[in-house]
């Protein structure tokens, strides 16, 4: 993740030390290290909150991960076979797949939707108009993500809103119980993660394009350059880092998406929308596979690990 | 800048578009609300005789009083003590910078992607071994420690952009440490402080996996954790459903239409941050 001060480490900068007028070497020494005791003492209740609740419960998980253990009885050693069911059982590698899948509906769809459409709406961001829309358009990232599940399993039910408008516009033969069906449930999740993620886009890139100076788009125009060639060249480099963050933020919530799956389907029909945060769920408190679910939960991790990084290179990374 | 007309317009009604689809959504679930209880409504359609009753009912049957004394309780314990926990450690990671103190920076970057689904096994049974399973400290706790990535990176952020020559006139006229993080640096960082406050608040009443896992009574849950037992008992009698999420969801679009510019901004600000 991004580093905001990338200033080397200089020791006893801003410390005490450095402000006083020179002093007795020794006296100096002592103030400095008094300073920096009281510093430490300064960020120890947050990063032992933060070991106790955050980092021994991975470093747990690393170790469960190499049991068999039903939470109750004792555990015994299992080596790398909780990874291998992981990597290799149909269902767990599916939940895996769903999350990259989603990716597409939770991630690319809603950058894709707020380019388009903030590239549009750049003339008249400073509108009235405009300024409700921010509101209007931040609000499913306000609600609970459990709402925006419950909302929309009424309105892409078989009697639901979506299929009004489609009989409305003469397509009847389309409608379905978009969440109950095989072939259309893990897409129907989609738009749900669509429209909850859509809003903070736009907001965000629209505030990246009234940032981009307009003297570069009348000077592209009076050069004769079209449309699409200013947003090419003028408008996409622009928003680059609001882009690098909607894409971080929104692959993480496809990647890591519980809460609007667990209302709407609950990984079902089958296992058509089940994801690994789900499965891990299900494993660690219904089916009490400890082990499985911990290894899991590793591979999660990395998983999430392995497209940030990469993506913060390739979006931010080469900007300087 | 040179725009024509046309442009505006087609700007315009993309807007009207989004906004439509952004609130259709809620137009439907509170026309659904005001149908008979136990009916299958269609779509968007007015009831014939609105059942403004269902609201009163939905508020009985969630035992919304007690719903929305569970999660104050939970945000006092949480938003308070991560602020005032990530303040201080800001402060030192970026103000004092001690040694080592790059090395910590990093160790809590480590913590801010990470998914909640991928401790929650092992915190169940710490949390069980803690014996505060069922009660409201095995949400508040974890989520401190959960926040704490995000918000001394926040804070830190915050302090190391506070300029250096204000800290070092106040050295040379004397002032202690305490002086100096109380009188200069606090005053200086309401905005971010403000910032935080919301989005914790924000995240915490929204928190739903540790609320479900940790928490078998719904009574001791967030908000969201309650919405998640209230579908699982009405999930059946539509209107109900409908109407009881709305109230459900109307403590938090209050709150967020009264402080609605912070918001944006926090939020906005949060996801360049994080």
């Amino acid at each position: 993740m991004p580093t905001p001060a990338s200033t080397a480490p200089t020791p006893g900068l801003g410390g005490a030390a450095r402000s006083r007028p020179p002093a007795p070497g020794r006296r100096a020494r002592r103030r400095r290290a008094g300073g920096h005791l009281l510093a430490y003492a300064l960020v120890a209740p947050a990063a032992l909150f933060y070991a106790f609740f955050v980092l021994r419960p991975i470093v747990a998980s690393a170790q469960y991960s190499f049991y068999d253990w039903n939470g109750v009885t004792t555990a015994t050693w299992a080596g790398f076979d909780n990874y291998v069911a992981v990597l290799s059982e149909p269902k767990l590698v599916g939940a895996i797949l769903n999350a990259f899948e989603l990716i597409l509906y939770f991630s690319i769809v809603p950058v894709g939707i707020a380019l388009f459409a903030a590239n549009l709406i750049r003339s008249i961001a400073a509108s009235r108009l405009a300024a409700a829309a921010r509101t209007v358009l931040f609000i499913p990232q306000v609600i609970p993500l459990v709402a925006a599940g419950i909302i929309w399993s009424w309105q892409l039910s078989s009697d639901g809103l979506v299929n009004q408008v489609l009989r409305a516009a003469g397509l009847d033969a389309v409608t379905r119980a978009w969440l109950g069906d095989f072939d259309t449930a893990l897409p129907a999740v989609g738009v749900i993660g669509a429209w909850v993620q859509t809003g903070l886009c736009l907001v965000l890139i629209l505030a990246g394009m009234t940032r981009i100076d307009a003297s570069l788009y009348e000077a592209a125009r009076i050069d004769g350059a079209g449309p699409v060639r200013e947003f090419f060249s003028i408008t996409l480099p622009g928003v680059r880092q609001e882009i690098a963050v909607c894409v971080t933020v929104t692959v993480i919530s496809a990647l890591a998406s519980f809460d609007i799956i667990y209302v709407a389907t609950q990984g079902g029909p089958g296992d058509s929308t089940l994801v690994p945060g789900l499965q891990i769920f299900y494993l660690a408190f219904f089916e009490r596979e400890i082990g499985t679910a911990s290894a899991f939960s590793i591979v999660l991790m990395a998983l999430v690990i392995a497209v940030v990084l990469p993506l913060q290179r390739l979006l931010r990374g080469s900007e300087s | 800048m040179i725009v024509s007309r046309r442009e505006k317009i087609i700007g315009r009604v993309i807007l009207v578009v989004l906004m439509l689809v952004t609130v259709l959504p809620f137009a439907s679930i509170f026309v659904t609300a005001l149908h008979e209880p136990g009916s299958y409504p269609r779509g968007i359609e007015w009831p014939e005789a609105p059942h403004w009753e269902n609201f009163a009912l939905a508020f009985q049957s969630a035992d919304m009083f007690r719903l929305l004394g569970s999660s104050v309780l939970i945000e006092l314990g949480v938003v308070p003590a991560a602020v005032l926990l990530a303040t201080l450690a800001g402060f030192g990671l970026g103000h004092l910078r001690p040694p080592g103190a790059r090395a910590l920076f990093v160790v809590f970057i480590l913590g801010l992607t990470l998914p909640f689904e991928g401790i929650i096994t092992p915190l169940y049974f710490q949390i069980r071994d803690l014996g505060i399973l069922n009660t409201r400290w095995a949400i508040i706790l974890p989520l401190i420690g959960l926040f704490m990535p995000f918000a001394v990176i926040w804070m830190r952020a915050n302090f190391a952009t506070i300029p250096k020559e204000l800290s070092e006139a106040a050295r040379v006229d004397g002032a202690t440490t305490w002086h100096l993080f109380w009188r200069i640096h606090i005053p200086l960082s309401v905005p971010a402080i403000s910032s935080l406050a919301i989005l914790l608040f924000l995240w915490t009443w929204n928190q739903f996996l540790l609320a479900i896992v940790l928490v078998a009574d719904p009574a001791q849950r967030t908000m969201a954790g309650a919405l998640g037992a209230f579908q699982g008992r009405y999930g059946t009698d539509i209107p109900l459903l409908c109407a009881g999420s709305l109230l459900i969801l109307t403590p938090t679009l209050i709150v967020f239409l009264v402080f609605q510019r912070k918001f944006v901004s926090a939020l906005l600000q949060g996801s360049l941050k994080g």
